[in-house]
């Protein structure tokens, strides 16, 4: 069974369709990117399935669950995690504190025993942080623990944003363009870090990627979007060679067609 | 600069890193202790309404400066912890009801009006808060029989355990016991903001959209906060009413609102300690001033006195001066002073260089 | 009779709450600010106004005496963004809230110290003049209120349809950023709007104190001012004329018919429902943010 089942799915803003009947499945452990130029409606795709926007029609399910109706702060806790486009780390927290701030869905303390930091608190602390921890040592961010986010070079808050989607603990991760604005270098450790991620914490991971390198290298199956609507779904190598995709990203007369 | 070795992650859950810090709270808790024996009456007496003023200010640090929540109207909190606690007092209930009590009213009322409070964001939540700050005030003259109208009513004499807290008669007493209920609320409050309670304050702060992605209540997160802070704030209100003896509305106006917006500002938002400096600069102020113009006027015979709205003019400008050249505050301040010592001769010019951003729209939210 | 007495004094307030909420949005329309002294240069325009043209002080002629002021408060509110709002850029939005507090105390204090607290009149050409009508009595200072502000928001509004300058500005407050970008002179569009809030506010000062007597505390009207403009939603211009009368004609309705206090509760209750009803108030502007 499929972990992420989208159906159909649409949304409109006004008379504008930015998403118009996709439909996709997302295997687990499989590595799925969905492509598309710009405003080609991939990242709304990632909105809707983090339910901050609300769909016209269609329906997602995760894990066999109807997910449609869910509230965008319920998703996490199901073990979907994602990062932004732009990067929404909190800006005047440490990266430890950030990463800390990813356990949210695990916390087993309420406000009054938080105040009075009893011994349980502390327990689940120690916890957090040795959760938190492995994803420091995943991604090589020792140096980094006790550096406010304001002062990050852009490719490591790049690189926290990833940790503290890791820290959820996530079944499924949705990576919004994780290779934007990297150097070639920081692009080659997204792209093994995103093997390891599945390999090794079993993770299935949606990403959106401009990046062809990126996606060739790490992708089992790449779902091509333009004007919102699919246009093609296969292995890389398919997609690229489809007559529409090609006709898409060159802007051939095909593209209204399309 | 300080090398610290960390064996456990203890070290960081620990509220101080190192033993120097913890020696640094003791020796300063021990000062505050002993105060009443260091200074006279008329001191101790503005050393009590610097504790409460600290404690009204971290009650609205939890919400401006930790959650983001801009209010301009935390007056009425203070006012209803003020009425509540005098009035069950009244009613003949103990302090050590009455007063958590009054918090507790203080709290609901503020998380209440904060659930439909924050689906606005930003300027609107402040001016909701403005507006509850006039109904408030009004209500509070509405409701004669419990909190004597216009012509204001008493908190009555603290006594518990036999033991006198006068404010007039045993001001030790009553500095002592505002001394701990700040050290707990100190505490508290800084076990929240290590704590996973604290760190959905900040997210919330600082992005709304990622909190919600992380799995954060931000409408539940939110209320809570702004609970807490007027809870804090209704307990500062209660200690301000006994202080204070006997008290009206006026007590409450709109510029005890600004002025504990000062405190936080001024102070360093997002700091606890700035609640404290903050409120140190603004019960000190007017005696400096007074000083200052009782020297002027015994000198040059230049009498400020006779300029009304001299004090308010000074903390505005001062305000301002702030906001323009140093948005952190007294804390920020420190804490830069601090770290060009601590790396000297390291420091650069442009270390603390804020970060320019640019105007985003609040539409867009 | 009674209650169309009451609506139309209640009118003429509310016209004024609205030329004030008028500067709120101005401002709010070109930096997304929000300026809390509106007020209190709404009541230093009327005291300047007044210092200019009573007998007792400069004497120049009311009609001289009213356009002078409104320049020179338009200097004040282009010298404020200038001197300080400016220096503050890109600092959170309550930075400026906070800023323009304590600027509202500054220009009070001015006020006091130049003109002092005890309650002054404006001399003006149509003081006490009545017209009477069927059992109504309307002031020729509620007539002229009320037209005056209904000019005056046209004016504004076609200054933003219109306008390089009102385009731009808008432009400007969607995103500052990209509006720079363009070769929108953010900056200099920013002055323009604070000087032109300043110039708003004077005249809502003159209109107010043809109606009694003025003192620098009558600055916190303000507030209500703001209830108003957030009730129309802040960004738009009809909207806050609208809030303002809306504001000015229940409050004197309820003061007849209900408690004192419920009176002055009325504006900030309506406020909170509308609030609560439409966040964005009347004529919301609100849009999902883009992630």
């Amino acid at each position: 069974m499929s972990l992420l089942e989208v159906k159909d799915l649409a949304v409109h803003f006004g008379g504008v369709k930015a998403v118009d009947g996709v439909s996709f499945k997302v295997d687990p452990g499989e590595v799925f990117a969905i492509i598309g130029p710009n405003g080609a409606g991939k990242s709304t795709i990632f909105n809707l399935i983090s339910r901050i926007y609300e769909p016209t029609r269609g329906t997602i399910h995760f894990d066999g669950r109807n997910i449609t109706g869910l509230k965008a702060h319920d998703i996490a806790s199901l073990g979907i995690a994602r990062t932004f486009q732009n990067i929404e780390l909190f800006d005047h927290s440490t990266v430890l504190a950030n990463l800390l701030m990813g356990r949210h869905t695990h916390r087993s303390t309420n406000f009054v025993q938080d105040i009075l930091f009893l011994p349980k608190v502390r327990r689940a602390e120690r916890e957090h942080r040795r959760r938190v921890e492995e994803v420091i040592e995943f991604l090589e961010l020792e140096a980094y623990r006790k550096k406010m986010i304001a002062g990050l070079p852009y490719g490591v808050r790049k690189v926290v944003e990833i940790g503290r989607a890791l820290a959820i603990g996530p079944k499924l991760i949705l990576l919004d363009e994780p290779a934007s604005g990297l150097s070639v270098e920081e692009t080659q450790d997204v792209a093994f870090w995103i093997e390891d991620m599945r390999r090794d914490m079993g993770l299935t991971v949606l990403m959106v990627e401009h990046d062809m390198s990126l996606v060739n290298q790490v992708s089992d199956r790449v779902l091509a979007v333009a004007n919102g609507k699919p246009l093609a779904e296969g292995t890389p190598q398919e997609v690229q060679a489809d007559p529409h995709v090609q006709a898409a990203y060159l802007g051939t007369p095909e593209e209204d067609a399309a | 600069m300080r090398i610290v070795f960390k064996t456990s992650y203890d070290r960081d859950i620990d509220l101080h890193e190192h033993g120097w810090s913890r020696a640094k709270i003791a020796v300063l808790l021990g000062i505050m202790i002993l105060l009443p024996f260091l200074v006279g009456e008329y001191y101790l007496a503005e050393a009590t309404n610097t504790l409460i003023w600290a404690l009204a200010g971290m009650g609205l640090m939890i919400a401006v400066g930790h959650t983001g929540q801009v209010s301009l109207g935390h007056a009425a909190f203070l006012s209803i912890g003020a009425y509540t606690d005098a009035a069950l007092m009244n009613a003949g209930l103990p302090f050590l009801v009455a007063f958590p009590a009054a918090g507790l009213v203080a709290g609901l009322f503020g998380a209440v009006i904060a659930i439909p409070a924050v689906r606005m964001s930003g300027i609107y939540l402040a001016i909701a808060t403005l507006a509850v700050f006039v109904i408030v005030e009004e209500l509070v003259i509405l409701l004669e029989p419990i909190t004597g109208g216009v012509g204001g009513t008493m908190a009555p004499s603290i006594t518990f355990f036999g033991i006198s807290f006068d404010r007039y008669g045993a001001l030790q007493n009553f500095y002592w016991l505002i001394l701990g209920v700040v050290a707990l609320v100190t505490w508290g409050y800084a076990n929240l903001m290590r704590s996973p309670t604290g760190r959905s304050f900040l997210a919330v702060r600082d992005s709304e959209v990622s909190a919600r992605a992380l799995g954060i209540n931000v409408t539940r997160t939110k209320a809570l906060a702004f609970g807490l802070s007027s809870g804090v704030t209704g307990l500062a209100g209660a200690l301000m009413g006994h202080y204070i003896g006997f008290f009206n509305y006026e007590l409450f106006s709109i510029f005890i609102s600004i002025n504990l917006l000062l405190v936080v500002t001024i102070g360093g938002l997002g700091f606890i300690q700035g609640a404290f400096l903050g409120a140190i600069l603004i019960t000190g102020m007017p005696q400096l001033i007074a000083i200052m113009r009782d020297g002027l006027n015994a000198s040059t015979g230049i009498d400020l006195g006779s300029i009304p709205g001299l004090d308010t003019m000074m903390f505005s400008v001062i305000l301002i001066l702030f906001i323009i050249f140093e948005p952190t505050g007294l804390y920020g301040r420190w804490l830069k002073i601090r770290t060009y010592f601590e790396i000297f001769p390291l420091a650069r010019r442009d270390m603390f260089r804020r970060q320019k951003s640019y105007l985003k729209t609040e539409r867009m939210k | 009779m009674e209650l169309l007495q009451l609506m139309i004094g209640g009118l003429a307030n509310g016209c004024i709450y609205g030329l004030v909420a008028l500067g709120f949005v101005l401002i709010y329309k070109a930096s997304e600010g929000v300026n809390f002294a509106q007020g209190d240069m709404m009541m230093l325009g009327a005291f300047v106004a007044l210092g200019l043209g009573n007998s007792a002080q400069m004497g120049l002629s009311f009609w001289l005496a009213v356009p002078i002021a409104i320049v020179i408060m338009f200097g004040v509110g282009w010298g404020v963004e200038r001197v300080v709002v400016r220096r503050i850029f890109g600092q959170p939005q309550f930075a400026l809230v906070i800023l323009t507090i304590a600027m509202g105390f500054v220009f009070r204090f001015v006020a006091g110290s130049i003109w002092g607290y005890t309650p002054l009149v404006l001399e003006t050409p149509f003081a006490g003049q009545n017209l009477r009508g069927g059992g109504i009595v309307i002031s020729v200072s509620d007539l002229i209120t009320i037209g005056v502000t209904i000019a005056l928001t046209l004016g504004l509004w076609a200054f933003f349809a219109f306008t390089r300058i009102g385009l731009a500005a808008q432009a400007a407050s969607q995103n500052q950023m990209a509006a720079y970008i363009v070769g929108v002179p953010v900056m200099r569009i920013n002055s323009i709007i604070w000087g032109l809030s300043g110039a708003v506010a004077t005249v809502a000062g003159v209109l107010y104190a043809t109606r009694g007597a003025i003192d620098p505390n009558i600055g916190l009207l303000g507030i209500k001012a703001f209830a108003a403009a957030v009730i129309g939603g802040l960004g738009s211009l009809p909207g806050a004329l609208l809030g303002g009368i809306i504001i000015g004609v229940v409050e004197p309705i309820a003061g007849r018919y209900a408690p004192g206090e419920l009176a002055i509760m009325s504006p900030y209750i309506i406020m909170l429902i509308v609030l609560v009803t439409r966040p964005g108030g009347l004529f919301a502007q609100m849009h999902a943010k883009k992630v």
